[in-house]
């Protein structure tokens, strides 16, 4: 019988031809932590007394959730991690580089890799047909040393998009919508794998986006098929050597298939404080916001910012609204700060963060205060994820946080 | 056999109610971040958990981010064991790899502040008082072999790398 994508990429890694539900002992090609839970991994290294690296060369440690640090203890953790890299000879990716995924996706990954990471949305290189996954500090920092993981095989479900989505409507309520319909566990355990028309048609940025949500639907990954789009942007990114197509096989056995035809997506957004919970933004009502972030490991591409200072271009924001543009990485925020981009989001009295995560996190940079509400492109609206359990986030587009950014509450960027 | 006290949560408690981001600074100091364990979801928690009781929650316990944290601090707050209808994958990875079993049952019968009684090798969770008893499969034989070496950590030092069905793959 046919292989899932899945099972392709790990069956190559563990040298034997896996099945559902198998445990297995996997080579790894990469490896990330972040300044949140990097240390750990150190310190779990050092008690063990293995502070080594099996692919030094691959191995990337990211300063990015509390970046610039706002505290003594978070730049005594980020010294943790510099020692370490000078240490092992892994990679450090220093303060205003960037977003771990979205560096991971520009620089690292490539098709058919098996990546792990101490971050959730590791998840979000399935884009480009690497089967990466989030795991905790413990399983990373092992994997950094031993350059092995213990995997269970998952059972994946396809994902057959077809059609093509409508104006003013992103990829971001593509993942939101199907979020909603399967529900924040839907997919808990399981593998995501898009295919079909749609999916092919979908840009990377796009796909990326998609892929750092499989994780809120409680999926191990979310990986679309390796193919001409995922040449041309390693190519872009003067990485066209690293391409190879990745599909899975036509006879691939699946525990479930969703079809979704993007042509019936409306703009969506989550309203607090599940992902699942979500609402067409037409359908909403009244929900004035205090604040609106554009950026994040999942929509702070050159793309989604073009999106947003389209919408914003010549305008102001909201005097109610505070809005931040954070784009995820130095590329990015190059990109943007020559094509004009950055100008606009000044212009528009919206202030522009440095590359990281931004407030996504509630670490810094726009906290929530009491009773207030924020509308982001970022991926999780969870009960006092910006800092504050007082607070409300609802998840946006792009678009639909720049045009709820203008009015000052949540709207449909068709209406504006 | 263990027995403790029931302390009931409902669906989906995230690791931003388990241990909040805006404790972020607190990471390198696992007793006092432990202080604000489960605080999102009931801020008196950490203070009147005791050695050897249970956090029993419903479905999708520990949604979210990879944070070990989040059971490391259930752990170190004594808690022997979280009971839940199902769990999140990351959080039930991250629990066997810290040794702390984390076991898929129905718990809709069970109410906070129940004593309960768990048996890890039998799969049985009871609640004498109520006369009920609920049955959950147990433990694979690598997550059993996981828990008994004390966790991750403690396995790859003990096999000189992993073990797995008798198996051993050294690094």
């Amino acid at each position: 019988m046919g292989k899932t994508l899945s099972e392709k990429i790990i069956s190559s890694h563990c040298g034997k031809e896996v099945t559902p539900g198998e445990l297995v002992i996997a080579n790894i090609d990469g490896a990330l932590v972040q300044d949140g839970t990097g240390p750990l991994s150190v310190e779990e290294l050092r008690k063990a007394n293995m502070v080594m690296a099996a692919v030094p060369d691959r191995t990337v440690l990211f300063l990015d959730h509390a970046s610039p640090s706002p505290r003594k203890e978070l730049s005594n953790a980020h010294i943790i991690l510099r020692n370490f890299a000078r240490e092992t000879g892994v990679i450090l990716s220093e303060i205003g580089d960037g977003v771990c995924h979205q560096r991971i996706v520009e620089d690292y990954a490539r098709p058919g890799d098996l990546i792990v990471g101490a971050d959730s949305h590791t998840v979000t290189a399935g884009a480009l047909g690497a089967f990466a996954t989030g795991m905790g500090s413990s399983d990373v920092g092992f994997a950094m040393a031993l350059g092995k993981v213990w995997l269970k095989i998952p059972e994946a479900f396809r994902v057959e998009l077809t059609g093509s989505l409508s104006e003013a409507v992103y990829s971001k309520d593509v993942i939101l919508h199907l979020i909603g319909s399967i529900t924040a566990d839907g997919a808990t355990y399981n593998a995501l794998e898009f295919t079909g028309p749609g999916a092919t048609a979908l840009s990377m940025s796009d796909r990326m986006t998609i892929s750092n949500m499989a994780v809120e639907a409680g999926a191990k990954v979310g990986l679309f098929e390796s193919d001409d789009s995922t040449r041309e942007y390693l190519e872009e990114m003067s990485r066209g050597q690293d391409w190879k197509r990745m599909a899975p096989d036509p006879d691939a056995s699946y525990q479930r298939t969703i079809e979704l035809d993007l042509g019936t997506v409306e703009p969506t957004v989550s309203c607090p404080h599940t992902v699942d919970n979500t609402s067409p933004a037409s359908e909403l009502g009244e929900v004035e916001i205090d604040q609106a972030v554009v950026g994040t490991c999942t929509n702070g591409r050159i793309e989604d910012l073009r999106v947003a200072a389209s919408l914003l271009r010549r305008r102001k924001v909201s005097d109610q609204v505070r809005l931040l543009v954070v784009p995820a990485s130095r590329r990015v925020y190059l990109e943007a700060l020559r094509e004009g981009l950055l100008e606009t989001f000044v212009e528009s009295n919206g202030t522009v963060l440095p590359p990281g995560c931004g407030p996504c996190v509630g670490v810094h940079q726009g906290v929530l205060g009491d009773g207030e509400t924020c509308i982001s492109t970022q991926n999780r609206n969870f009960h006092g994820r910006m800092g504050n359990p007082k607070g409300s986030i609802y998840l946006g587009s792009p678009a639909t946080v720049a045009a709820s950014a203008l009015t000052g509450r949540i709207t449909d960027p068709r209406e504006v | 056999m263990l027995e403790g006290k029931a302390f009931k949560f409902g669906d989906n408690i995230s690791t931003d109610h388990i241990t909040p981001g805006r404790y972020f600074h607190l990471r390198g100091d696992i007793e006092k971040l432990a202080e604000h364990t489960l605080e999102d979801a009931d801020e008196t928690f950490a203070s009147r958990v005791s050695e050897g009781d249970f956090v029993v929650a419903g479905n999708n316990f520990g949604l979210g981010s990879s944070r070990e944290h989040a059971p490391r601090v259930i752990k170190q707050c004594g808690v022997a064991t979280i009971l839940a209808e199902s769990f999140a994958r990351i959080f039930y990875r991250n629990a066997i790899n810290i040794g702390l079993p984390v076991i898929e049952c129905d718990t809709s019968q069970i109410e906070d502040g129940d004593r309960i009684q768990v048996d890890l090798d039998e799969g049985k969770v009871r609640v004498p008082e109520k006369q009920i008893e609920v049955s959950f499969t147990p433990f694979p034989d690598f997550m059993k072999e996981l828990l008994a070496d004390g966790g991750l950590s403690a396995h790859l030092q003990k096999n000189k790398g992993f073990k797995i069905g008798g198996s051993s793959d050294g690094p």
